[in-house]
């Protein structure tokens, strides 16, 4: 145990020598995350909110619902900015113009389609250059759509179906307007448990590059092979694991290092919220364990640290792609999102999202036993092969 | 019988059909400087890796101060002080980091360590740079502090590996002088290398080695008269020079005599222990000697002789 932690000091004195090392570690993915955060994090805000129009032209009091409540409660949030429009005919000129990026059309019939059986439906019009504002307005309107539909099935089920008292109709545009809340709405962030933009970035651009700086441990063993030391580390009174555990422990440490500095980094120059200290160390510490797993694998595969670099280079990047370090890969079509479970990377993210809702530290677990079962799978066969290559 | 620091016997090692070591054994005393002398691929570094524990072997034995020694043996790894052919250090650091980090491999530590980093850069004179990042050495300074840390946890046993490849004769110069002291000291000392120069000078007992097989082994001396090579003696006579040639035929060291106007070459039995008897018998017979020069066959003649091709082939 001695000599592997001489072995892994001597190693990060090494690195904290090497300049490029601290950039990769810290620098780069930093810089990056604070890119990130300035091109895609203002979409949320004020600066790129979507601009809608609504018409009225039911003038109902269901169709008053939601002009009046549900659509500014979600302005609220500051994700979209509502004006209101005279006609549908105008409004769609706007659109077609560029003034809004999308039209909520409250058809005249909609409060009585609702109260009776017909189709009750809020017409969406869309720019075509704005898709994700109009599919984000057609959510809105088929939130509220829904939710009173299924008011009006789960009265319809309990009342008498030939009812035509008033006072039950009245009863049931109450209870459609106390369901037609916002919250519904306002409450999508909280359900699906995404991180706000800062922290997706700033953890997507940590854990990209932890794959980069675990490299700088094992990797070295073949420029100890290069350099001729390993004879010398060889001949040395040490057993052959002490080598290789101290070059493990330096992916270990370099990696814990870079997250720990980029979490303080981040949370303090960008704000970002990484959540409960506790499971955040545990999903560091198993994604460092990961890292160092996979990457060791690389290693050993490779004749040169040159070689090495490459493919790990390769390897880290395919592998955050699909682990959607750079764009939320859950949200996407198909099986992607399913796919990017073989990643360390989609599970150290899923984790830190898990968290987001504010559910305490212990749904980490899960990601966290996602990622220490790739650290010991890799680190298994790494293992066996680390051995071969401290050979002569 | 003093115990050998290294016993090695019938090492063998093969990469995959090429035999590199084939039945290579010896023994080195206290205090004795071995070389194993052979031309480049002659198998002298895959011999010393397998004695130093860093390869493994196919076959045979090796002990260091009588402990049985394997890649896996940790104690008897201490004995030995290895300096491998390439400049095995790391340029990041200091010439004292890189000291102290091998050192510390080898268990020292606290005051010891310190002290005997302070010797070491003494003795391979880079105190005055111990502080340096060992990238801005020369090459020479880098193959000093090489041989340097091989000395570092006072070994019994010094293994160098052909160590002054690529060096300038000063440095060169310097690592002779050093390797002659400390086996002056007491140290055993493997030495492999190409040049012969190195091997005469240094070694009192020189492996000839080729195709991976110990072709002889002995001193000098007893190398040279094993393939029958003698020692030319060159007189500048006064006098009675074919007198002279009788009475040195005469003598039991002396194989051949010829003569040329006033000069005698003789073909005699070391040379030096046999000078004193032919001056005598060419004082005797009438004749003075004017100059003498004597030439000793060397180690290329005896390498040449067991394997037919010339050391540096």
């Amino acid at each position: 145990m001695r000599a592997a932690l001489l072995i892994a000091a001597k190693d990060l004195r090494q690195r904290l020598r090497d300049r490029s090392a601290i950039m990769v570690a810290v620098v780069v993915p930093l810089g990056l995350a604070f890119v990130f955060n300035a091109t895609l994090g203002g979409i949320s805000t004020e600066g790129v909110a979507f601009r809608y129009g609504v018409v009225d032209e039911d003038r109902s009091e269901i169709s008053a619902v939601f002009v009046d409540e549900v659509l500014p409660a979600v302005e609220e949030g500051g994700a979209i900015r509502v004006r209101s429009v005279p006609s549908d005919a105008e409004g769609r000129r706007s659109v077609e113009a560029g003034d809004l990026d999308a039209l909520l059309v409250v058809p005249a019939g909609f409060g009585a389609a609702v109260e009776g059986s017909g189709a009750a439906e809020i017409r969406v019009v869309g720019d075509v250059d704005e898709p994700t504002a109009a599919q984000v307005a057609r959510s809105i309107a088929s939130t509220f759509v829904a939710d009173l539909n299924a008011v009006r099935v789960a009265v319809a089920t309990v009342a008498d179906p030939h009812a035509t008292d008033p006072a039950e109709l009245d009863a049931l545009v109450e209870r459609a307007a106390a369901v037609a809340t916002p919250v519904d709405v306002v409450d999508v962030t909280a359900t699906t448990k995404e991180l706000d933009v800062t922290t997706y970035y700033a953890a997507g651009m940590a854990v990209f590059f932890l794959f980069f700086t675990v490299q700088f441990g094992v990797a070295s063993l073949l420029d100890e092979r290069k350099d001729g030391t390993l004879s010398r580390l060889l001949a040395a009174p040490i057993g052959r694991s002490a080598i290789l555990g101290g070059k493990l422990l330096t992916s270990f440490v370099i990696g814990t290092l870079s997250m720990a500095t980029l979490i303080v980094a981040t949370s303090l120059l960008l704000g970002a919220d990484w959540g409960d200290g506790i499971g955040v160390a545990l999903l560091v510490l198993s994604g460092v364990l990961a890292a160092t797993g996979i990457m060791s694998i690389v290693a050993t595969l490779a004749k040169t640290s040159e070689q090495a670099g490459n493919w790990q280079s390769i390897i880290a990047v395919v592998l955050g792609m699909l682990g959607g370090v750079f764009f939320p890969i859950s949200q996407a079509p198909g099986f992607l999102p399913t796919l990017s479970l073989v990643t360390p990377q989609a599970w150290f993210l899923r984790g830190l999202s898990d968290m987001a809702g504010d559910t305490g530290w212990t749904v980490v677990l899960p990601a966290v036993l996602a990622m220490l079962v790739f650290a010991a799978v890799t680190g298994a066969i790494a293992a066996v092969r680390l051995d071969r290559m401290a050979r002569l | 019988m003093t115990t050998p620091v290294l016993d090695c016997r019938d090492l063998r090692k093969s990469f995959d059909d090429l035999v590199a070591v084939n039945g290579v054994g010896f023994s080195v005393a206290p205090g004795e400087t071995y070389g194993l002398l052979g031309p480049n691929g002659a198998g002298k570094t895959t011999t010393i890796s397998m004695i130093a524990g860093l390869l493994e072997r196919d076959d045979g034995e090796v002990l260091v101060e009588g402990r049985p020694l394997t890649t896996t043996s940790v104690s008897a790894k201490s004995a030995i002080g290895y300096v491998p052919q390439e400049i095995a250090i790391y340029p990041d650091l200091t010439g004292r980091e890189n000291l102290r980090f091998f050192a510390r491999l080898y268990g020292m530590s606290g005051d010891d360590l310190t002290r005997r980093m302070d010797e070491v850069l003494g003795i391979v004179g880079l105190a005055d740079r111990a502080d340096d990042p060992t990238k801005e050495y020369s090459g020479g300074m880098r193959r000093r502090l090489n041989i340097g840390i091989g000395l570092l946890h006072r070994p019994t046993l010094l293994i160098l590996d052909e160590p002054t490849v690529g060096v300038d004769p000063q440095s060169r110069n310097a690592i002779l002088e050093s390797v002659d002291q400390l086996s002056a000291e007491g140290m055993a000392v493997l030495y492999t290398t190409h040049y012969m120069e190195e091997a005469e000078r240094l070694c009192d007992r020189v492996g000839i080695i080729d195709l991976g097989e110990l072709k002889a082994e002995g001193t000098r001396r007893e190398l040279v008269s094993m393939v029958g090579e003698r020692d030319e003696v060159l007189l500048a006579l006064a006098g009675d020079v074919e007198a002279a040639a009788s009475a040195c035929r005469a003598l039991p060291a002396v194989h051949d005599v010829s003569t040329r106007e006033e000069h005698m070459e003789l073909v005699v039995d070391e040379a030096r222990k046999a000078l004193p008897a032919i001056l005598e018998a060419i004082s005797y017979a009438g004749s003075a000697v004017r100059s003498v020069e004597v030439t000793e066959p060397d180690l290329e003649a005896v390498f040449l002789h067991l394997t037919g091709k010339a050391l540096r082939d």
